[in-house]
């Protein structure tokens, strides 16, 4: 159970966090000690009614506390005391609803004043909930390295006034581009199989793009994309050797992956209206026509002239 | 927060650059200075009159020229006040639409201790 919720609720918990807090490094440390209390706790005194809500206020306690001993603290210390003392116990409570933010910790993590690396580990470490150790192994680098480009990030994040919001409406299909092009990025990564399994991780991340944004095609497409490609993984290998299309075993196909690739890939091009396709639909347009028998290669071809 | 851009220039590039064109560019920045949001800033002298100092065994020693010896240098710099990063590079982005050359780098100002090394 805890597991699941751990997968599920994490990046939930960090966002609301990191939007109460100001601080993504605090942010993660308390909803660890959250999670750890709660594997400690949840067998003994059974799960809580809300489990996401226990969480974060148990996350936030221990941030106060914290904040109380350390003085110190590079965050606004005496800006959030007040805060704290000004709102009102139910935000404190476990069973308040708290709003998922995660949207704007994505493109907090996604902005382009970080480094692309930096934007993709700081992605899968506070909204997907890999570890440091795990990041590393995934992209070929030691721990060392990877810890210190995370640490650095949340470190410009603080000091540069990165926002933690949601860009304007003049901003952002530029910025959700950076965040459509990171998740794509991690899916690819996931294509070498063996390690960590990146690509299910970027269908996470896709999935939980739609549900924050509905009314954006090409988040869709993205998603599209990525089902219809995932389908066919058990297909693309045997004994070790990759399979070209043509000669794959299409029993081995993921069917419910490709209709709802095919779904959403439809839900996109009625999102598009009359307007020119984006490069998302446009590719996912193009993989499903490849899974259809005959193909249609003017089709195709038509579609990777728009590319 | 306060920010500092740090606005590099291309003298090769800004010398081709026609007389009428320039004062055009010079008074396009004016306007942007001239707003609310700009509190400070500063145009320095040509890099030809930059000194950097460093210390080699105790001892200062003294090298004609920028620190970063490059084609670019640094040329001045504004200090604006924007409620985080994204406000600051608007500014940036503005300023640099307007000159043909050159980069404009954005730095957060550190705020309350002054002194440190």
């Amino acid at each position: 159970m805890l597991e699941q919720v751990f997968r599920d609720q994490w990046g939930r918990v960090v966002a609301s966090l990191v939007g109460f807090l100001g601080d993504i490094e605090l942010a993660e440390d308390v909803a660890q000690e959250a999670f750890a209390t709660a594997a400690e706790r949840w067998p003994r005194d059974g799960d809580p009614v809300n489990p996401t809500g226990w969480l974060i206020a148990t996350a936030r306690h221990r941030a106060i506390d914290r904040i109380r001993r350390e003085r110190t603290l590079a965050v606004k210390t005496e800006q959030l005391e007040r805060d704290l003392r000004d709102r009102s116990e139910e935000t404190m409570d476990e069973t308040a609803t708290f709003a998922d933010e995660r949207l704007e910790l994505i493109f907090t993590c996604c902005h382009p004043a970080l480094a692309l690396d930096a934007q993709v580990g700081l992605t899968l470490r506070t909204l997907g909930g890999l570890a440091t150790e795990e990041i590393a192994r995934a992209f070929i680098v030691p721990f060392e390295t990877m810890s210190k480009r995370l640490t650095r990030a949340k470190h410009k994040i603080r000091d540069a006034g990165i926002p933690f919001a949601v860009p304007p409406d003049h901003l952002l299909p530029e910025r959700l581009d950076a965040v459509l092009a990171v998740v794509y990025l991690i899916f690819n990564e996931g294509w070498g199989g063996g390690r960590v399994d990146l690509s299910a991780e970027a269908i996470r991340l896709g999935r939980c793009l739609i549900e924050l944004m509905p009314d954006e095609a090409e988040a869709h497409s993205l998603l599209a994309l990525m089902l219809i490609d995932h389908a066919r993984t058990a297909a693309r290998f045997r004994g070790g050797e990759l399979v070209l299309l043509d000669d794959q075993d299409r029993s081995l196909w993921d069917q419910q992956q490709i209709e709802e690739g095919r779904g959403l890939l439809e839900r996109a091009l009625a999102l598009q209206g009359s307007g020119m396709g984006g490069t998302y639909l446009i590719q996912a347009a193009i993989a499903d026509l490849h899974l259809r028998q005959p193909r249609d290669w003017e089709e195709i071809a038509l579609l990777y002239q728009c590319l | 927060m306060r920010y500092a851009l740090l606005i590099y220039d291309d003298a090769e590039v800004r010398d081709r650059t026609p007389q009428d064109e320039r004062r055009r560019i010079t008074a396009s920045v004016l306007e942007v200075l001239a707003r609310p949001n700009v509190t400070d800033w500063l145009r320095l002298q040509d890099v030809e009159s930059a000194t950097t100092v460093r210390h080699e065994r105790g001892r200062a020693l003294l090298t004609d020229g920028p620190f970063v010896d490059s084609k670019d240098y640094l040329g001045g710099f504004i200090v604006v006040e924007a409620d985080n990063l994204d406000g600051a590079l608007a500014v940036a982005d503005e300023l640099q639409g307007l000159r043909p050359w050159g980069a404009i780098e954005v730095r957060p100002v550190r705020e309350g201790d002054q002194v440190g090394a």
